[in-house]
């Protein structure tokens, strides 16, 4: 693996400080699962196991809460800390993260398939910046003094809501981590944290940084292991106060009941997407051209945010296909170390497969396929790049999120009718649109129902803007200043006064 | 074993008594530091001074030059306003920056802070006569937390998005104001050099700022550390000189956008008037005070003597924040007198590059006759001289801790700001009277109130005319929290998220569109 690194021609360093963890990460110290099982990850590259990995369970989270509620306590470590000081921490991590960067992305693309560039300009950038993003904020979070009304003076805190569960998906699993643990630990919380099971390397590799960055022992705990076992386990745990999630809607719909039933904790969901992306006859075009096709493609087709309905206005559509299908046939698919693989394999033989049933239902539905729709390679999960024009909104491809290099083309005529053909699914993470007109631009964003509209871009993201779900696709706003309201818990403050001075 | 009266220096840049935290060896002065940086610092260079004018500084424990220092007048901070008005430009490196690669290079800046600690700590010493170690765990530490703190709000600075009427969208930006001028005090050099670049270089402004002509060394050593950090040339600017020509000069400078001053009102008056004669240059100023300490009858006593101790007499008296005046409740009143005399007479003045020493010298002649010049008047005017009240014999510019008691409030001592080591404690009956007699000045910055009873601290913190109030403690000053005074203490707010406010220009972008936006 570190072959590749060199053939990048990176000057890195050809050690990681720590060694790979498998085990459970409770109280800063690596713990054996309690039920003695362990279950295996995968690269998807090859299909090969690259190792076991101790599998958490409904005990283990009952461990790792006890952790949490205990460096949560009112006279612990953590809690009596200057907000300051965990702003220091954070910053320790960020720059740990950033000391093993290319060993991070090297485990990150071995385990997820991710182009190794791509892990390490891509991913790694946004975690260090996250983590530091955040950093900042941790001595920033001011509560009000409000002028009641009567003999009284009141003041709020905003304090940190307690034991957080942060359940976090296979397709950025470091990028993920760094969005949860990042406002978490700015504003104080303690957290229990469950990789996705396809995924949990470079999250146990933060582990071992939290805990050389000086972060108290139970204020993070790690623990990889399954959504029906472990993820369950932490939604209706009756002693953590707040999940947040990202993942399917389906499975986020399960955990918000479970958050209901069991002891209404606070609930963030981060979901999924059938992002519109709207491109007028007046657009830049080559701009929307590669701009729609890395909105679909980018990651291995595998983001919450695809732009998977893309919307072509009448009069350019034809040549939009056309140089969207030469765009897709030059995507180059392959090993994820080799430096000139655009694209790798989706992250494991269930994800391959349901991508390629979605492709021939769109075939069967009678959508034209204009290239691509089939596994390239007989090892590893691969899945080539594919486009399909004179898609029907009816059609599944239309409607459901497929999580890979499928792109759907669809023709449309007047503003009005985009805007509802675009509104039309439970979905609104995101959207974009691509014109070069003030009017339209400002008149369709405002229009979308997405949490994240692009102008002339796609997948536009950074830590310092809030991110998230209108309708299905999520409840709640990561990232920015917003992001803050979801980990804190608002106390009011009203004393009474002897007499009354304004 | 930390022999320090003025014990603990805690880690928040405040001052509190008790035992030192940590049990590690104490931090050294830096033995015959070299003085590496005596010249202007314009676009990350070295500049001698146009007019070929140099200027010695004085360390004043000794009375020996410790070096000559290069000059700045009129001409030098022209080519400073320029390399700033250069560096901020439209298209510029500093302005093309993401604003979050500003908060990286603030932060590498208090990184090299750090490295330097020891050897700021020394030349601050060194130049201004205060303690090493007050210079090692307040001024520094201070300094260190004030650039870590704005190196978080740069890329947090929110403009808003607002619903106004028909079919507009109206969004506005938070943008820098420009080239920001700042003159800056002998007191705490290096703290207020860091107060000033902190939020300005946050919001993406230029700076063209003049150290006290007393104390320009550690401003200048942080120049190096500046070019060293990878700040972008023209963005920092240092011109070490005198008030009457280079500060008058970016006073009224057509081309700088604002300036900030830190010093005495009656200059502070000055600056004010030239800024709107030149080209109404934004203005803020932080100046004088004649802070009221109010210590109750249900107070701790013990720890409010020493905290009204502390804030009389920290940095040899020399604060803005000086508690100058201690009202102290009738039936309590001899009991605190006894303790303050007892505890000012046990103060260690020295050397100040001794760890023993917690009083060092006033930073020159001038101010040392000032002081007591005030102190005879105290006499003359009719108040008990408890202690003190004289210059330490052979000693320089060093002056005993002093106390007056039965001090009136219309002696000049209770009037007049002394900048010096003297507490002048008054005797009040009701909490009424008391309340008006702190608040009878022109001054307001800061004030303190001593009491166990939640209504009392309530309710005087919220009559009392100061920006800051303490309540059971004194000096406790966070980068977080804002500071400034009412009145002709000054105008507007340093520190915490207020002081971005000092040092952005708000721009309202309002699109008109064909037709009204759904909100």
């Amino acid at each position: 693996m570190f072959a590749a690194v060199l053939c990048c021609g990176l000057r890195v360093k050809s050690q990681p400080i720590h060694t790979l963890s498998y085990f459970i990460f409770i109280n800063n110290e690596w713990h054996d699962s309690v039920s003695g099982k362990v279950f295996s990850t995968y690269n998807p590259a090859t299909g090969e196991k690259i190792c076991d990995v101790q599998e958490a369970d409904k005990a283990d989270v009952d461990k790792a809460v006890q952790a949490a509620r205990s460096a949560f306590s009112l006279d612990s470590v953590w809690r009596k800390m200057d907000a300051s000081e965990r702003g220091k921490l954070l910053f320790k991590l960020a720059d740990l993260v950033e000391r093993d960067r290319a060993y991070l992305a090297t485990l990150e693309s071995l385990d997820t398939g991710k182009p190794f560039l791509s892990s390490f300009f891509v991913d790694l950038q946004g975690t260090i910046k996250t983590f530091r993003y955040f950093a900042g904020w941790a001595d920033k979070i001011h509560g009000s003094t409000i002028p009641t009304d009567g003999e009284y003076f009141t003041l709020t805190r905003h304090e940190p809501i307690g034991v957080c569960g942060q359940i976090v998906p296979w397709n950025f699993p470091l990028v993920m981590t760094a969005w949860k643990l990042g406002p978490a630990l700015s504003c104080g919380n303690t957290v229990v944290l469950k990789p996705a099971e396809q995924t949990p390397l470079t999250c146990l590799y933060i582990g071992a940084l939290i805990r050389e960055a000086g972060f108290p022992p139970g204020v993070v705990n790690i623990l990889p292991g399954y959504g029906p076992t472990a993820g369950a386990a932490i939604a209706s745990h009756m002693g953590i106060d707040k999940v947040a999630f990202t993942g399917s809607t389906e499975v986020g719909k399960l955990i918000q009941e479970a958050a209901g039933k069991s002891n209404l904790k606070r609930v963030t969901l981060e979901l999924g997407g059938k992002s519109p992306n709207i491109i007028f006859a007046d657009a830049d075009f080559e701009l929307a051209v590669e701009q729609a096709h890395q909105g679909v493609f980018f990651n291995n087709g595998q983001c919450c945010t695809a732009g998977s309905r893309i919307f072509v206005e009448e009069p350019i559509y034809d040549e939009f296909v056309r140089r969207s299908v030469e765009r897709a046939r030059r995507r180059t698919v392959g090993n994820p170390f080799d430096p000139t693989a655009e694209q790798g394999p989706q992250v494991s033989v269930e994800q391959q497969r349901r991508v390629l049933e979605l492709i021939q239902s769109g075939i069967t539905e009678g959508a034209k396929l204009e290239c691509g729709g089939k596994a390239p390679l007989s090892k590893g999960f691969f899945v080539e790049p594919t486009v399909f024009s004179d898609v029907q909104d009816h059609m599944r491809i239309a409607k459901e999120e497929i999580f890979g290099p499928v792109q759907q083309i669809m023709k449309f005529k007047t503003i009005e009718e985009v805007i509802e053909r675009a509104n039309n699914t439970e979905y609104g993470l995101a959207a974009a649109v691509f014109t070069t007109d003030l009017n339209k631009a400002m008149t369709v964003s405002a229009a979308l129902q997405a949490g994240t509209v692009w102008i002339n871009c796609y997948n536009a993201l950074s830590c310092q803007c809030p991110f998230g779900g209108f309708k299905m696709s999520g409840n709640g706003r990561e990232l920015g200043e917003i992001g803050l309201k979801e980990y804190t818990e608002v106390k009011t403050i009203t004393m009474k006064m002897s007499g009354k001075k304004s | 074993a930390l022999h320090c009266d003025h014990a603990t220096m805690a880690q928040n840049g405040t001052i509190e008594n008790g035992l030192a935290r940590n049990t590690s060896p104490l931090p050294q002065p830096v033995k015959i530091p070299e003085i590496k940086h005596t010249k202007i610092f314009i676009n990350n260079e070295w500049h001698t001074s146009i007019k070929g004018k140099k200027f010695p500084t004085i360390n004043p424990a000794t009375g020996v030059k410790i070096c000559d220092v290069e000059e700045a007048d009129k001409a030098d901070v022209d080519e400073a306003v320029r390399a700033a008005r250069a560096a901020g430009q439209r298209g510029s490196e500093w302005r093309q920056m993401d604003a979050s690669s500003r908060g990286r290079l603030l932060h590498r800046l208090a990184d090299l802070l750090e490295r330097e600690r020891a050897v700021l700590a020394t030349l601050e010493s060194m130049d201004t006569g205060k303690p090493f170690l007050h210079a090692f765990f307040v001024d520094l530490d201070g300094s260190i937390k004030t650039l870590r703190y704005y190196a978080g709000w740069t890329d947090k600075i929110h403009g808003k998005t607002m619903p106004v009427d028909e079919n507009f969208v109206c969004f506005t930006k938070h943008e820098p104001v420009g080239v920001c001028g700042a003159i800056i005090p002998w007191n705490f050099p290096l703290l207020m050099f860091m107060w000033k670049i902190a939020p300005a270089l946050a919001c993406g402004n230029t700076v063209v700022i003049k150290p006290a002509e007393q104390t320009p060394l550690t401003a200048l050593h942080t120049g190096a550390l500046i070019k060293e950090a990878g700040f972008p040339p023209g963005v920092v600017n240092i011109v070490p000189g005198f008030g009457p020509t280079a500060g008058a000069a970016i006073g009224s400078h057509m081309n700088i956008d604002k300036v900030a001053f830190t010093g005495s009102t009656e200059v502070g008056q000055l600056i004010k008037a030239a800024a709107a004669k030149s080209n109404l240059k934004r203005v803020t100023l932080e100046l004088g005070g004649k802070n009221p300490c109010i210590v109750f009858a249900d107070s701790d006593l013990q720890s409010a003597v020493e905290e009204t101790q502390k804030g009389a007499f920290f940095n040899q008296g020399q604060a803005c924040t000086a508690a100058s005046r201690v009202y102290v409740e009738e039936a309590v009143y001899d009991e605190f007198l006894r303790l303050s005399v007892e505890r000012a007479k046990n103060i260690a003045i020295g050397d100040p590059l001794e760890p023993r020493t917690s009083h060092g010298p006033q930073i020159n002649q001038h101010q040392f006759d000032k002081i007591l010049e005030l102190v005879a008047s105290g006499k003359k005017e009719g108040a008990t001289l408890e202690c003190g009240g004289c210059a330490v014999e052979d000693r320089g510019l060093f002056i005993h801790p002093t106390i007056f008691s039965d001090v009136k409030d219309h002696m000049r001592i209770a009037k007049e700001e002394i900048f010096g080591p003297v507490q002048c404690i008054m005797k009040f009956k009701t909490q009424e009277e008391v309340i008006d007699r702190a608040n009878g000045t022109q001054y307001g910055l800061t004030a303190a109130v001593f009491t166990r009873d939640i209504h009392r601290a309530m309710s005087v913190s919220a009559a009392l005319e100061a920006g800051t109030v303490w309540v059971n403690c004194y000096n406790a000053l966070h980068a977080q929290a804002p500071f400034g005074g009412y009145k002709m203490s000054g105008n507007g707010r340093e520190l915490g998220e207020y002081a971005l406010a000092e040092y952005t220009e708000v721009k309202a972008i309002t699109l008109k569109l064909s037709e009204r936006l759904t909100l």
